[in-house]
């Protein structure tokens, strides 16, 4: 029983492995983020910045 | 961690042959995007949208053919999920991802369904809904109707399905202008009338691959001689219609001479395959016949993109805009 309270136990290359696939989503993420941004600015123009708070 | 039946029907994922937990490396994950694809999707795409009559914001047109790179990529990765049983048996794909077992089947489903969604979404947000429209309805093409259907069932498979790779311009110009027109439905007759020609020329080659995965291609099928002869018919329309860009003013006197030399010696290759049906000159005629193809699309391409977005455009006298 104490084996299946475990689950599934990574070996140090899967767990590198599932490093190097998060930090590339976080990568992914990060520039999707950038890109709705001045994709953004692109449609509305700098202008959408200008103004009272 | 994902069990690799998860949603699937095909033999290979029923038996769970691919099953585990994930255990690939983020190559792995671009393989499945089949990035050489993705690159000439890219490049006709982007071709679509300098020969649109109208202009797009550098920003837009960049994050458009990001998202149509994607979506080309997502419907490569779906491609794969459901041809694992046979990427297994074929030597030219028996190491992709999922049929090595680097990737469970599962996961690639569910990445590509991901990449597939967002890749409209960002195509409409960025774009246009109609843009976004045409690749969710070539996405579906190509995983659906050519890879779920007509693959396994007939040899007009990568005729009809040759439709999927032909439609990015259309989309690159769907993306300027919200709609398309004839300058890109020229674009895509000529990638269309490419296809087979390319492809069997590479079937030719690969037959016994095919006859073991149980692929119905036409050299399986029809047999080699038959397949030579539908290469010549599809190279002998090709070549002609390589020309229409010119007829309608897209194409200048720059693409007219690069789609007459290269059009030309379509033909003669096409010729060869025809002529020779034995041995080591009729391997031969068929592997340059399907290098050169890639090259001669490339070339058609690549002269519009230069006259367009160069400025090298000049008119072919009597014809020009």
């Amino acid at each position: 029983m104490s084996e299946e309270k475990k689950g599934v136990v990574l070996t140090a290359e899967e767990k590198r492995r599932q490093r190097a696939r998060s930090v590339a989503i976080a990568w992914a993420l990060a520039a999707l983020c950038v890109l709705f941004f001045v994709v953004t600015i692109a449609k509305l123009g700098p202008g959408v910045m200008n103004r009272p708070l | 961690m994902t069990l690799a039946t998860d949603g699937m029907t095909n033999d290979s994922a029923a038996t769970g042959a691919f099953a585990g937990v994930s255990g690939g490396e983020v190559r792995d994950y671009v393989a499945l995007l089949k990035p050489r694809v993705m690159s000439l999707v890219v490049f006709t795409a982007l071709v679509g949208m300098v020969v649109a009559p109208g202009t797009v914001h550098p920003v837009i047109a960049f994050a458009s053919l990001l998202a149509i790179a994607v979506g080309a990529g997502a419907s490569g990765c779906l491609n794969m999920w459901w041809d694992a049983d046979i990427d297994a048996v074929m030597t030219r794909t028996r190491a992709r991802p999922i049929p090595a077992g680097r990737v469970p089947a599962g996961e690639a489903l569910t990445f590509g369904l991901v990449l597939s969604a967002l890749s409209v979404f960002v195509l409409g947000v960025v774009a246009n809904w109609f843009a976004a429209g045409f690749l969710a309805f070539t996405i579906f093409f190509y995983a659906v109707v050519y890879s779920m259907w007509l693959k396994r069932w007939t040899a007009q498979n990568i005729v009809i399905g040759g439709a999927a790779g032909a439609f990015p311009p259309m989309i690159g110009e769907a993306v300027v202008t919200g709609t398309v027109g004839w300058p890109t439905f020229a674009l895509f007759a000529i990638i269309f009338l490419w296809t087979p020609p390319h492809f069997w020329a590479l079937a030719l080659l690969k037959s016994g691959d095919y006859a073991r995965a149980g692929v119905p291609m036409l050299p399986n099928v029809a047999g080699p001689d038959a397949t030579r002869r539908q290469i010549l018919l599809y190279t002998l329309i090709l070549a002609p219609a390589a020309l229409a860009p010119v007829a309608l003013g897209t194409g200048g006197l720059a693409y007219l001479l690069v789609a007459v030399i290269t059009g030309a010696a379509m033909v003669i290759l096409a010729f060869n395959v025809h002529r020779h049906r034995e041995g080591e000159a009729a391997a031969r005629a068929a592997q340059q016949l399907f290098a050169f193809s890639i090259l001669y699309l490339f070339l058609l391409f690549a002269t519009l993109l230069a006259e367009h977005a160069f400025g090298l455009y000049a008119a072919v006298p009597g014809i020009g805009r």
